[in-house]
């Protein structure tokens, strides 16, 4: 990975590796809830949350092309650092959603200055080896452009409308797309917000920290706002409704977790085009080798037999059984909520 | 096709694979592509795979096949079906054919044959004889289309060498065997592409999408400055090579240009299209699943052969493709249109029983326009 500056590590903090950057500086999560300045940065870490929450760009206290303090920079990504935590303690993929984005433009602007900046030739170095590391493009400078290699660029380009990203209105040349350093930073937006969600999502969830219990609270309420309905109509049994909750929250439903909400649903006569979209948030979601499983489970390809869902007791060894009392006369999740039999 | 017309082509076309296995070769990476056939009269088998020449040569000779195929894509299993097949990556192929190119010419070598009567006649769209509007058109191609065929590859040829960094002894160029050219491009930046990217670059080539900005119109108070110069590269210059027609007439034609106004000027970007842009089949490029006849095979629309050409300038194709032997056969022609097989001139016959060598027989009874006598 790359090795970062101070004034680096503030204006791309997602490139750190969080316990590791607190550990070198001689700091715990705890001393963060209790210590009144440190405190200072958890408010701040919230403030960073909230504002994304509202689609706008977070306004940092770095100043561009000024040294800036030491423990400016520091308190910087400390604040990223814990709106990080506050989100896994808050577990709401939306507002994690909306985070990433915020931060992924936040970060390009820095970007964008890097790779103009023709006085110091390792910010151009840094911000093309970043875009390289993260998102495999290689980019070259040729006199005042960018070029990146024409597949390269529609990988990108085909995801958006506007007709001035069309190959046909780009300066095409031996192979490769010319673009300014706007438009290349540009083209990646998506990724890097996605590259800093699923950073965040697959960091670990810490227990709740003593003083950290108000911002949490915070946000859960923020959250409120943007909670959008499921599929989940009727009555389904609770191992189905957890595992649907864990989707939704973004977070890694096991394979077994999958194959039991899969087999269920299908059972219930819904589509593999109605049920697709439940895995939407999760971390790996490919739409092409999720519609092929489900089509698979389906029985409309391969094999052709319909799986079916796994019996109670077999939910259970796997750690997906959360009974509730009118568990107690079922054997299969699909009997749940039926008159019992005659 | 009657059975009298089958056996006739099975046999021809059994001789030749025995004759030219020489011509016949799988592609490259052989077992990761899927390869299909489809015999007289009969439907298509696919996801076939096959190890080497000598499979494919023995499936030739049992199987006899009216038309061979082959994948443009590799497969980690190309015999599964479709969703199995796990798709790797796809050569980028386009297909030019006269007939999309709408030239004048056409309608004086083209016949329609009436489903319901039989009646060949000029084209036409009803039957004169019945009245019915069942019609099949069949096109005997002239020079014209083959040449106007071959200016689409040279100016593919160039965009895909200039534009997209192809180097030029990657793409081969391939006569179809009827009416058009398979263009192959290897080893490309492309070749992991999915579909909705080559669809880009089908928009790209094709001098589609165009914006009235990329070639310096604006709205509002266009700078003169910002239009195409001779000298720039790829659409830019090619804009103003056919816009300006001359260095000397920039200045004059800028100035029309911008009082005719913008939206007259993204009009004109389309009507370009249809003369600058390469005239290939869009949906041929963007299907990375599709199978092509094999280099080598023959095809059942004319009797010729799928070839390589190595020339396309001096290519001729109504000799170099034309491999079916000589020997006589006796038919019935009912072929309103002149046409010219290896140097020679045969018809146009009416409704005529003829002696003809074995290529021209086929040629005709392949369009539906002669029987066995
Ligand atoms: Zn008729
Ligand atoms: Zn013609």
């Amino acid at each position: 990975m790359i090795t970062l500056g101070k004034d680096e590590i503030a204006k791309y903090p997602f490139l750190a590796d969080a316990g590791q950057y607190l550990k070198d500086k001689g700091f715990t999560l705890q001393q963060f809830g209790k210590d009144p300045d440190l405190k200072l940065s958890v408010e701040k870490a919230l403030n960073r949350v909230q504002v994304s929450a509202d689609g706008k760009i977070y306004k940092s206290d770095l100043i561009d092309g000024e040294a800036s303090k030491d423990y400016v920079l520091e308190r910087e990504v400390f604040s990223f650092l814990l709106a990080i935590v506050l989100l896994k303690l808050t577990g709401m993929s939306t507002l994690i959603k909306r985070f990433s984005l915020a931060e992924a433009r936040r970060a390009e602007k820095y970007l964008e200055r890097d790779l103009a900046n023709i006085t110091d030739e390792s910010k151009k170095e840094l911000a093309v080896r970043i875009i390289d590391d993260l998102f495999s493009i290689q980019i070259k400078k040729l006199d005042d452009y960018f070029i990146i290699p024409i597949s390269n660029y529609l990988t990108h380009s085909i995801n958006f409308h506007e007709r001035e990203w069309k190959l046909i209105n780009r300066h095409v040349e031996n192979g490769f797309v010319f673009l300014t350093p706007h438009e290349t930073v540009r083209l990646i937006r998506k990724e890097l917000g996605n590259y800093i969600n699923s950073k965040i999502i697959n960091a670990k969830t810490p227990s709740m920290i003593p003083g950290f219990e108000e911002p949490v609270a915070k946000l859960v309420s923020l959250s409120k706002k943007f909670v959008t309905h499921s599929v989940t109509t009727g009555e389904y049994p609770p191992c189905i409704k957890h595992a649907i909750e864990i989707l939704e929250k973004g977070e890694n439903l096991p394979h077994s977790g999958r194959f039991m909400l899969a087999t269920f649903l299908l059972s219930r006569n819904q589509t593999v085009q109605q049920i697709a979209p439940l895995f939407k948030n999760a971390p790996d979601y490919n739409e092409k080798v999720t519609l092929y499983q489900l089509n698979h489970l389906a029985g409309t390809s391969g094999s052709g037999t319909q799986y079916s869902c796994p019996s109670c007791e077999k939910l259970k060894t796997q750690n997906l059984c959360f009974p509730v009392p009118e568990c107690n006369t079922i054997f299969n999740p699909l009997q749940f909520g039926k008159k019992e039999r005659k | 096709m009657n059975e009298k017309e089958i056996k006739f082509l099975e046999e021809s076309f059994k001789k030749y694979y025995f004759d030219h296995f020489d011509l016949i070769h799988v592609p490259e990476r052989t077992s990761e592509r899927e390869f299909g056939y489809q015999k007289f009269n009969s439907g298509m088998a696919r996801h076939i795979s096959l190890k080497d020449d000598k499979e494919l040569h023995l499936l030739l000779m049992q199987n006899i096949p009216s038309d061979v195929y082959c994948s443009n894509a590799y497969y980690s299993f190309p015999n599964l079906s479709m969703k199995e097949k796990d798709w790797k990556e796809a050569d980028l192929i386009f297909d030019i054919d006269a007939k999309d190119l709408h030239l004048d010419c056409r309608k004086n070598h083209c016949i329609t044959k009436c489903n319901e009567c039989s009646q060949i006649s000029k084209v036409t769209d009803v039957c004169q004889k019945c009245k019915s509007t069942k019609l099949e058109t069949k096109s005997l191609p002239c020079n014209n289309c083959i040449e106007a065929s071959k200016n689409e590859v040279i100016k593919l040829q160039n965009i895909l060498v200039e534009d997209l960094g192809i180097e030029k002894n990657n793409i081969h160029v391939y006569f179809s065997g009827n009416e058009g050219f398979h263009v192959y491009v290897y080893n490309s930046q492309f070749q992991e592409v999915g579909s909705r990217e080559r669809s880009e670059l089908v928009d790209y080539i094709m001098f589609k999408g165009a914006i009235p900005e990329t070639f310096g119109m604006k709205k509002i108070k266009p700078n003169r400055a910002s239009f195409p110069n001779f000298e720039d590269k790829g659409w830019k210059g090619r804009f103003a090579k056919e816009i300006f027609g001359s260095k000397s007439k920039r200045s004059k034609v800028i100035s029309e240009l911008i009082s005719v106004g913008y939206s007259n000027f993204q009009k004109n970007l389309e009507t370009l299209s249809g003369k600058i842009g390469a005239q290939i089949d869009p949906n041929v490029t963007m299907d990375i699943h599709r199978i092509f006849r094999l280099p080598g095979s023959l095809n059942s629309k004319s009797g010729l052969t799928k070839i390589f050409c190595k020339d396309l300038k001096t290519f001729d194709p109504y000799s170099d493709s034309s491999f079916l032997d000589e020997n006589s056969v006796e038919i019935k022609a009912n072929c309103p249109v002149e046409f010219k097989l290896r140097k020679k001139k045969f018809g146009p016959f009416y409704d005529e029983q003829i002696t003809v060598p074995t290529y021209a027989a086929a040629y005709m009874i392949c369009k539906n326009l002669a029987t066995i006598y």
